[in-house]
Order: C-alpha cells, then structure tokens, then sequence
C-alpha cells in the first residue's frame, strides 16, 4: 500500500500502520454482512448532472505568480528530476 | 482589553455602520487581545495584522464616504487555514504546504471580505482536516480556551478556540465528518455544517470532495446565521454548488418551535456520556415546553456511519492528495529520479495520521478490494440517505449530542485511532447524507467542560434547524466558567 500511495516507511511503521489499520478494517467488518444487495452505491449527495460553464474565456492565474510557488521553474516551465531512468 | 473584545457579529457590524465605534478599533483591540493570549491557545498560525488593519481602515473610509460597508462591516473573522488566500501563507498545518502562498483566494474568502468582515489571519488544524483534536497539526497543538489541559476539537480546533476565546466572533471551518460541529461544541460555542452543495468549496483544500464543506462559527446563533447568510449561494466556480437561491435565515429565527415535529436519534444516545445524555433531554424538555412535538426516533442506519465513513473519506483523500508530488508548489524533497522525487516528498511532507489515511483509501480503492470495501460504503452510505428519508417523513428535525463527550486531555486518545474516530460518530452520517446540522451549546457538564447539542434536517432545511437551535439557545444554561485569560 505504501508503494501505491508513494510513501516510504520504516519497519516500525511498518509494524505501527499493520495493526492500526487492520484495527480499523476490522470495525468496519460490521457493514460487510448487511444486506445491500438492492441498494444503489451512492459517489454523491447531490442528483447534479453535467455541470457546463459558459464557453467564455475569462482571464487565468498569472504564469509568473504560479510559478513563483514552485519548487524549481525554468522558462515559464516547472522544472522536475530526470523522469526516465536512462544515463545522462 | 478593548470594549468591542466579546462583542457579538450582528452587534459589531451596527456599531461600526452607526460610526459609534470604527472598524479599525475594533481590529486592533482583537488584535492586541490575540498578540498577548495567542500563544498560550495556540489558535492560529499566522496572524494577518497588517491586512486586517488596512482592511479594517478600508471599511471606515467607506462608512466616511456613504457607502455600504457591507453585512459585516468591520467584523473580526478567523480562517481555517485550508482556505486558500491570496499571497497569504496557507498551510493545511501541513510541512508538505509549509510556507506556500496560494495565487488565489477561495470564494467564501472573498464573500466574507466583500461583506467587510476583517481577516485576522488563518486557524489551527489537524494536519489536511483529518482528525478530531487538532493535535496532528504539524505545528503543534490549539489548546481548549476553558482549560488549557484539554483538547479544542477538530479538526477546525484553532477557528473554534479563536471565537470561543473572543479573539474573533466569527469564523469559518470546513466539516468533512464533524469538523465544524464537534469542535464548537468542544468549545462551548455555535457551529454550522450547511447543507453540501449550499457553500462554494472553490478555493477549500480538498480532503473528502462528497463529503467536505465550509460553514461558520459563532458565539450565537443569530450570528452563524448571519455569516451563513454571506457565504450561501451560487457560484460557477464550484460544480457541485447548487443553484437554488438560500432562504433567509433571520428573519425565521425567531418563530418559535410550536408544532414542528422534532425527533431524538436513540441510536446516538447509547453510547454518549451521562451528562451528555442529560443535557441532550433538558434541551428537548425545553423544546417541548416552547411548543414542539418531541419525540424518540429510531434511525437504525447512524450506527454504520462511522465504518461506512472511513473507507469513502480515505479513498478519496488518496486521491485527492495525490496532487502533493513536489512538482508543482510545496516542499520538495530532491531524489535521484522523479520516482523517488514523489516518495522523499510524500514521505517527509505528511504527518503520520494523513499516511494513515492515505494508505487506508487506497487500500479501499485497490484492485480486488473495491468492490468489497469502498462499493460496499457507498452503498451503506445509501442505506444511511434512505434511514434519514424514513425519518424526516415523520420529523422536521432530529437531535443528537454532538460529541458523545465534553472536551478530553490533550494526549487522551492520540496514540489509538480508532478511539479518537469514535469522536466523530454523532456527526459523521449528516455528511454522508448531504445533509445540514449544527452545534449549540447547552450549558456544562459536571466537569465544567461545554456540552454541544446536535440538530439535523433534511437536505435545504436550514430554515427550521436554526428556528429549533435558536429555541435550544434560548433555553440553555448560560456558560458560567470564565476563559483561560479572563
């Protein structure tokens, strides 16, 4: 799971996370024998459906406040690591 | 101590429009009260003191020329700092957002700020909202303004303790499973959930999208209603926001209670402590004796809330937080490649109760388990909508305590999640319905901590949970314990 979620841990959390989270799996054990066979699975409380805005353009963020909030930028560009793993 | 510190919203906002007080006294009494006694509460992060006085000038330079300085002229309001602010650091009190200053503001920000309500800087939280005590904050804990020792609530924890404390008399929070209501009740003081889809969430850092919502905090209830009042509507930013105009709470407050049907969730008594439990039946005897047809309701679905909450609100939060890669604002952790770029980032970015939950959602999400847990919640969370229905075809509103206790010790309950989740269990199924509820205080317990009283209504029927809660209030014990400075 913390691999999927991109994080790393140490054993101890490792050890840590296993038994709290399998704590809380085991409360929601009550839900699992409910019958809700019949039962529509519910993502939102709200029946909105294809929310459109305007085809209108309207102004954006300013490139250079964005990027002012950016760890690394270059050229009006964020600038990341080396994404594929090949030598320089 | 200025005259204005301990003012209410509404009575504020008249003296500075009737020039019998100016807005710039008012910030800077505040001010001055929170510069002293801030650092023993710890309620907020950052103070925005020259704003609020630039503002506060702005909105007596109005009142000089003959404009409408708005509905809260002049009001001191604290922020919960998972709202954006433009140019202004926002945290979530997380190190992964540490010093991050947004490029926008959120619209409940700007709503507040057009009424002339003066920001005085951004609240304490647990850590991205998830908790129930404000103790995961990676900045350190808010402490309880009725005693130090104690927790404020969360996880809006530092914009309760702010407006209990009289730092502020209103301010905003966000309420994902009980963020806004168990935290005021902790506190002693009023706090709204809305119902989803009737406040923007533009601009609110997102934990749980189904489930998150901004509402206010106030010491009464005809203030809440106020700042409800200014922050409801319509707005293009958000697509979940609804489009039917809000109702006007004011001038319903004072109706009375005669003849609505008001139902007391049995389920929600159980396992609420004994005070609780005593206070939650004298603010139903007193509704009652103002009219009201009381009764006890079975609403057999609550019980499952709390299982059904931590596997949607997990799952989305995983996804949700996602975004926080180092790319792209925030704290980046440099790796060899982009891969470990994301995880050294991640893994020194978060505190431990967000990788909880993080790891929890997309364990609930993962191939061979969704169907199992998060297709299963969604449809308890249907159950849950269905046994709401059931009872609001016999009820106009219901009532439960808030929290099924008063405030606990700092440290009581930080080590064992699960104990610290059952916090949250009164308020949890209000939002997996969509539906509005609020917190009222009624008095204290033996421990002479505040007990919150809970009232819930079906989707849009904030007109009658605030007529009831301004009965409740009427009838209420007044709070006699003095705060930590006075």
């Amino acid at each position: 799971m913390a691999n999927l979620a991109k994080l790393s841990l140490s054993e101890e959390e490792e050890l840590m996370y296993t038994d709290q989270l399998g704590a809380i799996l085991d409360h929601a054990r009550d839900i699992m024998s409910l019958d809700t066979d019949d039962l529509l699975p519910t993502a939102h409380p709200l029946e909105l459906k294809n929310v459109f805005r305007p085809d209108v353009e309207t102004a954006s963020l300013s490139r250079e406040e964005v990027l002012s909030q950016a760890p690394a930028s270059e050229d009006g560009r964020f600038l990341v690591p080396r994404i594929l793993g090949e030598a320089p | 101590m200025g005259a204005s510190v301990g003012l209410g919203a509404s009575e504020i906002a008249e003296l500075v429009r009737s020039k019998e007080i100016s807005a710039l006294e008012v910030a800077e009494e505040h001010l001055g009260l929170i510069e002293s006694q801030d650092p023993n509460l710890n309620s907020f992060l950052q103070l925005a003191s020259a704003a609020a006085i630039a503002a506060a000038k702005e909105v007596d330079a109005k009142i000089a020329r003959g404009e409408d300085p708005g509905r809260l002229a002049g009001v001191p309001i604290a922020l919960k700092d998972n709202l954006v602010t433009r140019g202004q650091t926002t945290t979530c009190a997380s190190q992964i957002l540490k010093g991050w200053k947004p490029p926008y503001s959120a619209t409940v920000v700007e709503r507040v700020s057009s009424a002339g309500a003066i920001a005085m800087g951004k609240t304490n939280l647990d850590e991205f909202a998830m908790g129930s005590s404000t103790e995961n904050s990676s900045f350190g804990p808010t402490r309880n303004p009725y005693d130090l020792n104690r927790v404020p609530g969360g996880s809006s924890g530092g914009s309760a303790a702010a407006v209990a404390a009289k730092f502020a008399a209103l301010a905003l929070g966000s309420d994902t499973g009980g963020s806004i209501r168990q935290p005021a009740a902790l506190c002693g003081i009023v706090g709204v959930k809305p119902t989803y889809g009737t406040v923007s969430r533009y601009g609110l850092i997102a934990f749980a999208s189904s489930l998150d919502q901004v509402g206010p905090f106030a010491r009464n209830v005809k203030d809440a209603a106020l700042l409800l009042q200014v922050i409801a509507g319509h707005d293009s930013r958000d697509s979940t926001s609804l489009e039917s105009p809000f109702p006007d709470l004011i001038s319903h407050l004072d109706k009375g209670v005669r003849g609505l049907r008001v139902g007391i969730i049995e389920e929600l008594i159980e396992g609420a402590a004994p005070m609780v439990g005593e206070a939650l039946m004298a603010s139903a005897r007193s509704l009652s004796d103002q009219g009201a047809k009381v009764e006890h309701v079975s609403v057999p679905a609550v019980t499952y809330g709390l299982s059904a909450y931590y596997l949607i609100a997990p799952a989305e939060a995983s996804s949700n937080l996602a975004r926080y890669d180092g790319v792209r604002y925030g704290l980046r952790v440099d790796g060899q490649d982009m891969n470990e770029t994301y995880v050294s980032t991640r893994t020194q970015g978060f505190g431990a109760e967000v990788k909880r939950r993080i790891m929890l959602g997309t364990f609930a999400l993962s191939s061979g388990y969704y169907d199992a847990y998060y297709v299963k919640a969604q449809k308890v969370r249907t159950m849950i909508i269905d046994s709401f229905q059931n009872a609001y075809d016999r009820f106009d509103v219901l009532l439960s305590p808030t929290a099924p206790t008063t405030a606990f010790e700092l440290g009581a309950k930080a080590s064992d999640p699960l104990t610290m989740y059952l916090s949250d269990v009164c308020t949890i199924p209000t939002n997996l319905a969509g539906h509005p509820a609020m917190s009222v205080p009624y008095g204290l317990g033996e421990n002479q901590m505040p007990i919150g009283i809970q009232i819930l209504a079906p989707a849009l029927g904030e007109v009658n949970m605030f007529r009831v809660a301004k009965a409740i209030e009427n009838a209420a014990p007044t709070i006699t314990k003095g705060l930590f400075w006075e």
